[in-house]
């Protein structure tokens, strides 16, 4: 019997539909060379749209603005509540109001070295491009926007680069930049261009003739499962990152949609990128149901910290400055406080396994604002910061303002998503994937503040521009329904899985069995990574699934609201999708972004990349579970941003 | 920590609710309020019984799912949503109840989940500002003072939880209508839709069954980010101005 890790590689992926012809010309030629619907046929084309976070917002209300019937589903009882709200920080763009040197050619250079050349270049450089477009959009919105006196938008810096390029609405901008997009996507529900399934899920993708051509979905508050059809499909369900249990996604965010089309053949890139952030609060026992980001943003002022002396249990205001060691100032003079997030959570990692971590179990690092209180006085902090800090206290019940936070890192965000090309398709026609969803922009790590900017990219301009191209060259032909035995084979198999996991009746609880694959993908598949420990993550998951099979206990019936069934559900994928992670892991021998192998590293600890090797995406083909799927690499060519290995210094 | 909780029981929309009595024990100052209900229904789902409904989703305090009325008051007893709220906020052998939200334009699904989709419609009716994707002008050609930008920004900070609706006396909705008009009508970018916006919306407010505004003040009391009293103010006021300036056309 072959084992699941011995993959086989299969034909490479050639075509990316990326243009040719200088960098900053690409989405003008690809926009012009795209076929367009003629306006009084859009209405009589449908596009389904699932999830309605700022991809899947941006981009349900822009498609029913140009005139398609957008049939759109999110699992909340309202799509304002998609997990895009929780976003911090702000959002990047190469607008250059600091006057600082900023420009679109330097925001695309950021971003594919802050990703450490694990990104297509076009694909990035569009992303700069439309950038720019996206504050003019949100502003016009009425988005809030922080300003200056004078009535301009002001702006901060974030890791990983030296401009002033991140807009912000104080520690809520993802909540702001999402209202805008529910707005629009209200206006258009208002208008009838957009039918909207709230507390509706996507259980599977239906694909007729090769083609994607609708979903399966259970009705949240019915239990009813029931088909939907379209000319195309738009995945916008967001990342993967509660495989660990604990993160800091939301609890209901999953990977059901993404899973379920990559069972139906789109490929999965870089399963294994998955970002850990520096700063987050520290969690406080076995209860903890997630981890609450603290805004990157606090990087600007805050300074990190641990005692020089391990096991050092002083309180912290009692340790003299010079028994501190500021060790991300010390590693890293030029970039100091903010260098990249792989980077600081790593260096994080690195002290506390030193045994000079703070707080209970010593897994946690100081941020101090004793020096910024001092040099800005307490009221700015607080106009600045105040949200966030009233947010640690309320959890921690400690005062940030009189004694340091203590931070430690935390899941947050997944590079790594189905496989699109540069029109965002998937490897199934007619099934697009736009936001977290995709693997498409931030290579093997993400800099903070460009979360927000790719998914409104991808959803108000690159995907609206994209589709028309496939709805045109694929006129409405065939009307598809139920009783097409392809749909209804879909349709079988999602009622027996859940018929199934509601009549096992076993001793374990859908959450025990969650926290049992997040703590071994913590273990071996988090943020330091070895062959053995992957080896053992990969001959452990088999097990796991058959116990979960055997064991698992779905109080309830289908035919009504169960929040059990839906968990329990989300979990025979992520027991899939976990180790596809842990395969991606182990086949990649390299160290690149957040993804390190403790295997490849230099002398004095830093990730070593090897170009020579892995300079391509992985786009995984499923073949059944538990059996071997088939690798696909996609080279990556860098003519405009030569790999270096990253330097911070 | 070991606490008795009374919890509003309801199998469904047509269904009759009661209140049914648990024990919890073990419960850590340092859990939130809806950990300390998952270790509830940890234990439920192990006995065979239906575990409690509830809505949550980010547990951060930002998208507005969680929603219930501990002890009376609409997120308990501190001035957060029910998911920041931690058991350091009770004592050891305290008795809770827990019941969702009550007013007769969120009808309950189950348990303590209730439907907000009014909400969205009230929304719907006006809460935007015109501008399909592609039709903006440059950012900065509009400047906005700060004093209006920062006024604009305390009101968009509602998260839409519905403890303004729960905590009113009237099971009124204005503060969160007010909200989305006052953040909108101050803005230079909302001025060519000021009219249409406040009486579109708070016609569809009435539409939907809310009860009418006696500025009990209870909505600014439960509201989880601060939004003040005087937004309502602030929206009748854009209410009778749009009135006169509607009939004079």
């Amino acid at each position: 019997m072959t084992s699941y890790a011995d993959y086989t590689t299969g034909a490479p992926v050639t075509d990316t539909k990326a243009p040719g012809g200088p960098i900053n010309e690409r989405w003008d030629t690809r926009r012009f060379e795209a076929k367009l619907v003629n306006p009084a046929n859009r209405r009589k084309q449908t596009v389904i749209v699932v999830g309605t976070g700022l991809a899947g917002g941006s981009a349900g209300a822009t498609l029913a603005e140009q005139g398609y019937h957008v049939v759109q589903f999110c699992y909340q009882d309202s799509p304002r509540r998609a997990h895009s709200i929780a976003a911090q920080g702000g959002i990047n763009a190469a607008k250059n109001y600091r006057n600082d040197g900023d420009s679109i050619h330097r925001l695309f250079y950021d971003t594919v070295k802050g990703g450490d050349f694990r990104s297509r270049e076009s694909n990035v450089h569009r992303l700069a491009q439309i950038s720019v477009e996206i504050i003019d959009q949100c502003v016009a919105q009425g988005v809030p926007f922080a300003r200056e006196y004078g009535g301009l938008l002001d702006t901060r810096s974030f890791g990983g680069v030296q401009v002033s390029r991140t807009f912000y609405a104080r520690g809520q901008t993802g909540q702001q930049l999402l209202l805008g997009a529910y707005q629009a996507l209200s206006r258009q529900i208002a208008a009838g261009t957009i039918e909207m399934h709230a507390r509706t899920e996507m259980l599977d993708l239906i694909v007729v003739d090769g083609r994607a051509r609708g979903i399966v979905a259970r009705d949240l508050v019915t239990g009813k499962i029931d088909t939907y059809f379209a000319d195309a499909v738009v995945l916008a369900t967001g990342g993967y990152g509660n495989v660990f249990y604990l993160s800091t996604n939301a609890m209901n965010s999953n990977a059901t949609a993404v899973w379920r089309a990559h069972r139906r053949g789109a490929y999965f890139a870089n399963p294994c990128f998955t970002q850990i952030h520096p700063t987050c609060i520290p969690r406080t026992g076995d209860h903890q149901s997630k981890l609450t980001l603290m805004s990157e943003s606090l990087r600007n002022d805050g300074r990190i910290w641990v005692p020089k002396r391990k096991g050092d249990d002083r309180p912290p205001n009692e340790i003299p400055e010079d028994e501190r060691d500021y060790y991300l100032e010390r590693i890293y003079p030029s970039f100091g406080n903010l260098v990249p997030r792989d980077i600081a959570s790593r260096a994080a990692k690195n002290v506390c396994d030193e045994g000079r971590g703070v707080g209970p179990g010593g897994q946690g690092v100081y941020l101090d604002f004793a020096d910024a209180i001092a040099r800005m006085g307490r009221e700015a902090v607080e106009a600045k910061y105040g949200n966030l800090f009233d947010m640690y206290q309320r959890i921690t019940d400690e005062d940030p303002y009189r004694v340091p936070m203590r931070i430690y890192p935390a899941v947050h965000y997944t590079m790594g998503g189905l496989w699109v090309d540069y029109d965002l398709q998937t490897t199934v026609p007619g099934l697009f994937a736009i936001g977290e969803a995709n693997f498409s922009d931030h290579g093997a790590n993400r800099l903070g503040a460009s979360a927000l900017m790719q998914g409104l990219a991808d959803g108000y301009f690159v995907l609206p521009a994209t589709i028309n191209d496939y709805l045109a060259r694929n006129p409405h032909k065939d009307e598809v329904d139920t009783s097409h035995p392809q749909v209804q084979e879909v349709l079988a198999e999602t009622e027996d899985r859940l018929n199934l996991l509601l009549s096992v009746d076993g001793d374990r609880t859908p959450d025990s069995f969650h926290r049992q694959i997040g703590e071994l993908m913590w273990e071996f598949c988090g943020m330091a990574r070895t062959e053995s420990g992957l080896r053992k993550a990969l001959e452990s998951l088999p097990a796991i699934r058959e116990e979960f099979w055997r064991r698992i206990k779905v109080p309830g019936t289908g035919e009504e609201f169960n929040q059990s069934l839906e968990k329990a559900n989300r979990i025979v994928d992520y027991l899939e999708l976990a180790e596809l992670m842990c395969l991606d892991a182990l086949h990649r021998s390299e160290s690149c972004g957040g993804h390190f192998r403790e295997e490849s590293q230099t002398a004095d600890g830093e990730a070593e990349r090897r170009d020579d090797r892995f300079s391509y995406a992985a786009a995984w083909e499923f073949t059944g579970t538990g059996e071997a799927p088939a690798l696909h690499k996609e080279d990556l060519v860098f003519e405009y941003v030569h790999p270096t290995q990253r330097s911070y210094a | 920590m070991k606490l008795t909780l009374r919890v509003w029981r309801q199998k469904n929309a047509g269904a009759d609710g009661a209140m049914s009595t648990y024990e919890v024990d073990g419960i850590s100052p340092d859990m939130s309020f809806l950990e300390m209900l998952d270790t509830l229904n940890e234990e439920l789902i192990l006995k065979g019984e239906d575990p409690v409904a509830f809505d949550h989703d980010c547990r951060e305090g930002i998208c507005g799912a969680c929603s219930l009325v501990i002890n009376g008051d609409a997120h308990g007893p501190e001035r957060t949503t029910t998911c920041q709220l931690h058991m350091r906020s009770f004592s050891d052998g305290d008795t809770i109840d827990i019941e969702p939200w009550r007013a007769s334009a969120f009808p309950v699904v189950k348990d303590l989940v209730v439907d907000r989709s009014s909400f969205d419609r009230i929304i719907q009716a006006g809460g935007y500002v015109s501008v399909p994707t592609g039709a903006a002008p440059e950012a900065h050609a509009t400047p906005v003072p700060k004093p209006d930008a920062d006024f604009a920004f305390e009101h968009a900070e509602c998260i839409g939880c519905g403890a303004c609706v729960a905590a009113c006396p009237n099971g009124a909705a204005m503060l969160f209508t007010s909200a989305k008009i006052n953040h909108l009508n101050v803005l230079p970018q909302g001025a060519p839709e000021r009219e249409t916006r406040v009486l579109d919306m708070v016609a569809q407010m009435d539409e939907e069954g809310f009860g009418g505004c006696t500025l009990a003040g209870e909505c600014a009391t439960a509201c989880p980010k601060g939004i003040p009293l005087m937004s309502i103010t602030s929206m009748n006021k854009e209410w009778l101005r749009a009135t006169r300036k509607v009939a004079k056309r």
